[in-house]
């Protein structure tokens, strides 16, 4: 063999090294924190977790049940909101491909998607929480649906393209008018996908606590109006998280595992719903 | 129902309705754009936007307020952690494309995009409780040590060894956007055909050599869009940055100590913003930050449309 060769076969080996560290650069650091979140969050997750309001500052004891219940009105408000927006701009961009209001539209989702989402909290303040003059979980959702309507605008988008044009065809063969063969036939056949889409973009809002600051902001009693400040999951992790006192961080690795758990739920019904 | 309802009104409503919504998310990001500028208006108007820009002071005491502290925490944490996450992003997607056994493959691609579901809070607490103390008693404190005794003048560069700071967000940052790079890397190399593969490995190539010179090129364009989506993601990163940057908005920066980025000044002082003044620079921040992401998307589409071109050419 000669010196080349050689080289060429050491730098192989080299590389199949740097190529493996790096990878493990990557996983490790992962694991270092599912385990974490995991060890610390389960001892956290006890029943007044789930049924207590918050304790005052520096006593023990206490639970999330404000922000748990919260949560889900938040990010239920959100999720509607994103899906009448969001599955209305899909429709229009798959299955009116002509309509001028295309290209804008498409200019807007892509620009959107790229924006961070703390600029969206801003957004709802000015819009909602200034002129009802105070925080509201409205308008956390407001600034969450934001977020998440161009993942569901560009999901609809690309599974509204998969199905099949003799679908449509066959529609209007059967004398269908276009908004029926839309309704009854195209949507229902892209129904997986665009489930898939909604539940990643619920992953991607319910797990956010920038934009709810100055929206949600927070509130240690219980409320299901959503009129009224609301606490949500990961504002309330924020906010124990940077508190001086150890029970509350012992309840913010909680809501970190409770929070992981929901996502990583979503993400993986996600997977299953478009798999089916 | 007369067939004319059913038809003709019904499609003609249908497509209202439809283009209403639409209507509706255009007109969202118009809002957008046009409340953030509208907010800022006071800012510009007092300090002028570039003396704004360019202002080094931000003292809400005094009512001086500039951007240039926070835009630059925000650029440097910003670019060192992209080229701290390149590298191990390229691998691990060059890992699960070419070097791993077929089982492997699919529980390492999940196991990076679930980096990439896991919310900005969780980092921050991660960071905050299990990243810092070693980071400061095993990186900081012993190079500070070092540095007093042997290089003095390193000592204000490094600044004080706390773990709040500047080089725990970077890191914290560079692990967040790893999956963003990673992923779209990830797809464009497993769209590279089998066959240029084949070709390099007949002429006598080496697996590294087939990778580097044909398989990379093939791909750039996807690993390109990669970063460019992974440095917009930590543009505007808050929580966990907020959590672990120290949020002092004094320059200058050190490698250790306390910073600001343009997110977490707006997290950390929105709520406490007692003046219309202070308010308005908060809003205007983030309009500097909304044109920053605007012009990484613009830069990047059109960096994306050259190299797309220059595929086509070869």
């Amino acid at each position: 063999m000669n010196r080349t060769l050689r080289r060429r076969y050491l730098r192989d080996r080299v590389m199949v090294g740097l190529v493996g560290l790096g990878t493990a650069a990557v996983l490790v650091p992962l694991f270092f924190i599912l385990y974490y979140v995991l060890v610390q969050g389960i001892g956290a997750l006890d029943l007044a977790f789930f049924t207590r309001p918050p304790a005052p500052p520096g006593e023990t004891g206490g639970g999330m049940l404000p922000a748990i219940a919260g949560s889900l009105v938040v990010d239920t408000l959100a999720l509607l909101m994103a899906a009448v927006f969001g599955v209305a701009a899909g429709v229009l961009l798959a299955e009116y491909p002509d309509h001028p209001l295309n290209p804008p539209l498409r200019l807007v989702v892509d620009v959107m998607a790229g924006l961070p989402a703390i600029l969206m909290g801003l957004v709802a303040f000015a819009l909602v929480v200034r002129p009802m003059g105070h925080f509201s979980g409205l308008s956390g959702s407001v600034a969450l649906a934001l977020l998440m309507i161009p993942i569901v605008t560009r999901a609809t988008e690309g599974v509204l393209k998969l199905v099949p044009w003799e679908l449509t065809e066959a529609g209007l063969a059967l004398g269908l008018p276009r908004w029926r063969v839309i309704v009854n036939l195209v949507l229902p056949a892209a129904r997986g996908g665009i489930l898939t889409g909604l539940m990643l973009s619920l992953a991607r809002g319910a797990g956010e606590a920038a934009p709810l600051l100055f929206t949600a902001f927070g509130n240690p009693y219980l409320t299901a109006n959503p009129l009224e400040p609301m606490d949500t999951l990961p504002l309330k992790l924020y906010v124990y998280a940077i508190s001086p006192y150890p029970d509350w961080h012992r309840q913010a690795w909680g809501a970190a595992l409770l929070l992981a758990a929901a996502i990583m739920a979503a993400s993986y019904l996600a997977r299953r719903a478009f798999r089916r | 129902m007369p067939d004319w309802i059913y038809r003709r009104l019904g499609d003609r409503l249908f497509a209202a309705l439809v283009v209403f919504l639409a209507l509706g998310v255009v007109a969202a990001a118009l809002l957008v754009a046009l409340v953030l500028y509208q907010g800022s208006a006071l800012a510009f108007r007092t300090f002028g936007f570039f003396g704004f820009l360019t202002s080094q002071a931000w003292d809400a005491v005094r009512g001086q307020f500039g951007a240039w502290p926070p835009l630059a925490g925000t650029l440097i944490t910003a670019s060192a952690a992209l080229l701290l996450a390149f590298f191990p992003a390229l691998a691990a997607a060059i890992y699960v494309v070419e070097y791993a056994p077929r089982w492997l493959k699919e529980p390492v691609a999940y196991l990076i995009d679930l980096l990439a579901a896991l919310p900005s809070v969780v980092y921050g607490l991660w960071g905050l409780f299990v990243l810092v103390p070693p980071v400061r008693d095993g990186l900081e404190r012993p190079l500070f040590t070092w540095a007093a005794v042997h290089a003095p003048a390193l000592v204000p560069l490094l600044g004080p060894p706390t773990g709040i700071g500047l080089l725990s967000a970077t890191l914290v940052l560079a692990l967040m956007i790893v999956p963003y790079a990673s992923s779209l890397a990830r797809d464009a190399l497993a769209l590279v055909p089998q066959s240029q593969r084949e070709a390099m490995f007949a002429l006598g190539a080496t697996r590294w050599e087939v990778v580097r010179r044909v398989v990379i090129p093939y791909a750039r364009a996807g690993i390109f869009s990669g970063v460019v989506l992974a440095l917009a993601r930590a543009l505007g990163e808050t929580m966990a940055v907020t959590m672990l940057i120290g949020n002092a908005v004094n320059l200058p920066y050190t490698v250790f100590g306390p910073a600001a980025t343009m997110a977490s000044l707006i997290a950390n002082e929105f709520t406490e913003a007692d003046t219309d003044l202070h308010l308005s620079a908060l809003i205007a921040v983030g309009f500097v930050l909304l044109l920053l992401s605007l012009l990484t998307n613009l830069v990047a589409g059109w960096m994306l449309r050259r190299l797309a071109r220059g595929e086509g050419r070869r």
